[in-house]
């Protein structure tokens, strides 16, 4: 049954409509790989055994009445811990909230649920998303898959690793400035960032609310569009969210990219970049042009720029997102406060972890009357250049790739001393969110230790079908040596 | 030295939307504690806000009565700090755009009309409540009240004394209600202020340092406040010292306000634009549409009163400054009664019944047609004056018409001359005192009888027929 889980979300959709495995067969079968391989990879802060069996049941009549159900029905999958689940456990890895239960579901646990998907558990992350290694778990530090003495990358490290290790079929991650991109690049899995406001953020404990996306991580690029597809579309609940036109994704999986204009922009192959990372972006490069896309040599300047902007906005917003975590309410308190202010003071103190509480004071420091100018202000006149920029280059092209990471997946206590070393991380992928674009990662060969190398395909604002489209005739590719990208 | 005080008030209105600011939830005073709440209005992880309109609407329709410009684009902003009724630890709030700005309203105080500049009208929300359990060593809170939207009113430092203030507050009081955004009720806490007052000597241009006061809950304690600090300041400067910039808590019970926060002390709000929604865009078709359904304000009906019901300014003003008053006023005049008539009743005997049972004119529990019926028995004589002010109380509180409770209680005037000369031969025999006294010539005797005869008749007999009768009668023992 093992094998089951190694298969892709649409394979296995044929073989529950035909009735080749049952919804609740293949929910035993992922139980019995997360029961075996989560003590070595702990992806999982919860696992929801219970309700995934009830689920997978009625998936089963439902299948066996003929009802009509969606390509996700039966399917295996987990939710980063930051996305609220009704009647369970949301921690956001954090200490702060480790025993908080939302009353409500996410509209995309909601969407997921409808859509007769199988939730199997959440995963583990670091601690409010804050973080590219998932080090910052409060609870534990999950493995790569690809090489256990590894980090799986971050902040969605929990469901990079779900997939890599075939502990879910796919996941649900946010990316605030790479978390989805990054550690699916460093796990060799599948990550979109959907266009700002394309996909409800409700339910979605903020980091950053002006950056936070939720999306896909997955096997292949077409589970991806499967999954995106069901998790995408306005929602009254989010005014942030775009009344856009229901596309079909799936639609866009063509297998060709004649015509297709791809950019490939000078600053993201610059100092810093693994030159086993370089090399394979270039040679998807050099895929696509011998499918008759045209390689087009761009320029991204404010991406010197980028992380400066980016730790000013997301740490200014979430000084104010995180502020609610007061020990009143919710969540963890304080024992024995004499007053109000101790009460405050110690629940903070003594319930957030280090990197939360750097970016707390960060955010707070550039708001503060006297520095806002300065430092948050321009910020947001940066966020203005960085959008132009990309805008700029959309003129000319359709797509653009980039590395996702610099590097390939580190050691683990490797750089989570030096938070510096951890922020260059996220260089390639936080421009994507600061300018609010559609970006997906997926895996393309590995470097000379066998781990795996992504890239990165950034799309124009709502053009998620264009980049679907390139990346999956990418990865239907074979001209060129890219390598199969297998677990040791 | 002569002083002269600098008066600028803050005030913050609950708007009478159907539901709160952000959410679907009830807008409503009372309730169980925490029953009027969900995700979004207690600030659970994940929730988001999502704006209602109305609240818009109301704020633009108080801008237009205020005459204030309607800004085309305005944003909301996070105002941060940590207070345990505030469930975000930031209030959703306006910071540097607001949506409606530089207006005035026009005040009545010493027979001429004053113009005081508004600087500002905001939206944002309100917060819970803490509930201080006695005699226990910890807080409860409430977040009923945790997201009902709200409206700042910021007006210039352009009073110049506490019954100027007093009059403002009454101004904007009567315009929110005029148009219906709030129901203002103070015991309800849905008006409330801060009040910032300096002092300078007489003369002189600059203001002097300011201090702002908190926690001002009625109209009465403004002006309270307000006094108190002048004069505290005025002491302050005769005492050679300097009036500090601060912030100021008023204790209402014992009359007296202490300083809260200093000025090192002042909060940094840390404002920034609440990312979690849009920009707040207000189209001009929209202002225009409601600057249309703008009721009748309280300065033109006041203008109108006077001119078409030849009204006095102390009743046209009152009148017009209350809807419930104004409303009943109109609907009673039209019925055909005499204007001066009705205001006396609506703003006598009405108006102490209203404030004996705290409530207000809106609330009044007939109509104007009910109130001509009660008038009109006066005028037509089937009941006396007396006997009508002892029907109206009982026309609140039975919610029956004048005419039921006159024939149920038999209460019509006593119009029958035998009836009223037998009334009179009783009292005359009972009172032999006052008819030696008559005889004697002290016609002040009359009075007593009349009133004897009147009290006989448990305030029924026809007065006019007690004076023609009791001088005959008394003519006849002369």
């Amino acid at each position: 049954m093992h094998s089951l889980c190694k298969m892709t979300a649409h394979a296995l959709s044929e073989k529950l409509k035909n009735k080749e495995i049952s919804a609740l067969e293949l929910t035993k079968a992922q139980l019995a790989i997360i029961k075996e391989k989560e003590p070595e990879i702990e992806s999982y802060i919860t696992v929801t055994e219970d309700t995934a069996l009830e689920k997978a049941a009625e998936v089963d009549k439902k299948l066996a009445a003929g009802e009509s159900v969606s390509p996700l029905a039966g399917i295996p999958m987990g939710i980063k811990d930051n996305i609220s689940t009704k009647g369970i456990l949301t921690t956001c890895a954090s200490k702060m909230l480790y025993n908080y239960v939302p009353p409500f579901n996410a509209t995309v646990a909601e969407k997921l649920d409808a859509a007769d998907s199988v939730m199997v558990g959440k995963l583990n992350m670091d601690e409010f998303a804050m973080g590219s290694s998932t080090e910052n778990s409060y609870f534990k530090k999950t493995k790569n898959p690809r090489n256990t003495a590894c980090v799986p990358g971050g902040s969605s490290g929990g469901a990079a690793a779900a997939v890599a290790a075939d502990e879910a079929v796919f996941t649900l991650g946010s990316d605030t400035g790479g978390s989805i991109r990054q550690p699916a690049s460093l796990c060799g899995v599948v990550g979109m960032k959907p266009t700002y406001g394309l996909v409800s953020r409700y339910g979605l404990v903020a980091f950053a609310s002006s950056l936070d996306q939720i999306g896909p991580l997955t096997k292949d690029v077409t589970d991806c569009a499967m999954v995106l597809q069901e998790i995408a579309g306005w929602d009254k609940k989010d005014s942030t969210s775009l009344p856009a036109e229901k596309l079909s994704y799936i639609s866009a999986l063509t297998g060709e990219c004649k015509g297709m204009r791809i950019g490939l922009p000078r600053e993201y192959f610059g100092e810093g970049l693994d030159p086993n990372v370089r090399e394979a972006t270039l040679r998807a490069a050099g895929a696509y042009e011998k499918m008759g896309a045209e390689i087009v040599d761009c320029s991204l300047p404010m991406l010197a720029y980028a992380l400066e902007t980016y730790y000013l906005i997301s740490s200014a917003e979430a000084s104010s997102n995180l502020a609610r975590y007061d020990g009143v309410r919710y969540g963890y308190r304080a024992e024995n406060c004499k007053d109000l202010d101790e009460l405050f003071l110690r629940t903070r103190s003594e319930g957030f972890g280090t990197e939360v509480k750097r970016r707390i004071m960060l955010g707070t420091f550039v708001l503060s009357s006297g520095y806002y100018d300065a430092y948050y202000k321009k910020a947001l006149k940066t966020r203005t250049l960085i959008r132009q920029d990309f805008s700029n280059v959309f003129k000319k092209c359709d797509c653009i790739l980039t590395p996702t990471s610099p590097v390939t997946a580190w050691k683990f206590g490797e750089k989570s001393e030096n938070p510096l070393q951890m922020y260059l991380a996220d260089l390639y992928t936080v421009s994507v969110n600061i300018a609010g674009l559609p970006a997906l990662s997926m895996p393309y060969g590995t470097d000379d230790g066998g781990l795996p190398i992504g890239v990165q395909l950034i799309g124009n604002t709502l053009c998620e079908n264009t980049v679907l489209r390139a990346a999956y005739a990418l990865e239907q590719d074979t001209s060129t040596g890219k390598t199969e990208v297998t677990a040791r | 030295m002569k002083y002269e005080t600098v008066i600028g008030l803050e005030v913050h209105a609950e708007l009478a939307t159907e539901t709160k600011i952000y959410c679907s939830c009830a807008n409503q005073f009372g309730g169980d504690t925490n029953t009027r709440c969900c995700p979004v209005c207690v600030g659970l992880p994940g929730s988001l806000p999502v704006l209602n309109a109305r609240v818009v609407e109301y704020a633009i329709l108080a801008g237009l009565a205020m005459h204030c410009n309607i800004a085309e684009q305005c944003k909301q902003d996070r105002k941060n700090y940590f207070y345990p009724d505030l469930p975000k630890a930031y209030q959703i709030s306006q910071f540097d755009i607001p949506l409606c700005a530089d207006g005035y309203v026009e005040i009545d105080i010493d027979e001429a009309t004053k113009r005081i500049g508004i600087t500002r009208i905001h939206i944002e929300e309100d917060a819970g409540k803490l509930l201080h359990a006695e005699g226990g060593n910890f807080s409860l809170v409430d977040y009923n009240r945790g997201g009902v939207p709200l409206i700042e009113i910021v007006s210039e430092p352009d009073m110049r004394s506490p019954e100027e203030a007093a009059a403002y507050l009454e101004t904007i009081k009567s315009i929110l209600q005029a148009i219906g955004v709030s129901d203002c009720k103070m015991q309800e806490g849905s008006l409330r202020c801060d009040i910032n007052v300096s002092v300078r000597p007489e003369g002189q241009k600059e203001f002097g340092v300011r201090s702002e006061c908190k926690n001002v809950n009625s109209f009465r304690a403004a002006v309270r406040a307000i006094r108190y600090e002048r004069d505290r300041q005025i002491a302050v400067l005769e005492a050679g010292g300097v009036v500090e910039q601060e912030t100021r808590r008023w204790d209402d019970a014992k009359g007296e306000s202490y300083v809260m926060r200093s000025k090192e002390e002042a909060h940094d709000y840390r404002y920034f634009p609440e990312p979690d929604l849009m920009p707040i865009h207000v189209d001009a078709a929209w202002v225009e549409r409601l600057r249309k359904t703008l009721p009748e304000l309280p300065q033109e009906k006041k203008r109108r009163y006077k001119s078409d019901f030849d009204l006095p300014d102390y009743d046209a003003g009152l009148l017009g400054a209350s809807v419930g008053l104004a409303t009943i006023f109109e609907a009673t005049v039209t019925e055909g009664a005499k204007p001066k008539l009705v205001s006396n009743w609506l703003l006598g005997d009405i108006s102490k019944i209203l404030n004996e049972k705290g409530i207000e004119a809106t609330e009044i529990p007939f109509d104007g047609k009910a109130l001509f019926e009660l008038l009109a028995f006066i005028e037509n004589g089937t009941i006396t004056g007396t006997i009508a002010k002892q029907v109206l109380p009982k026309m609140f509180d039975e919610g029956k018409s004048a005419k039921q409770i006159v024939e149920e209680e038999g209460l019509a005037q006593i119009n029958d001359e035998g009836a009223i000369a037998s009334l009179i031969q009783e009292v005359l025999a009972a009172n032999e005192a006052a008819v030696q006294d008559f005889r004697s010539g002290k016609d002040r005797a009359i009075g007593f009888l009349t009133g004897q005869v009147m009290r006989a008749s448990k305030g029924k007999a026809n007065p006019g027929v007690i004076q023609a009768k009791l001088r005959e009668a008394l003519d006849a023992v002369k």
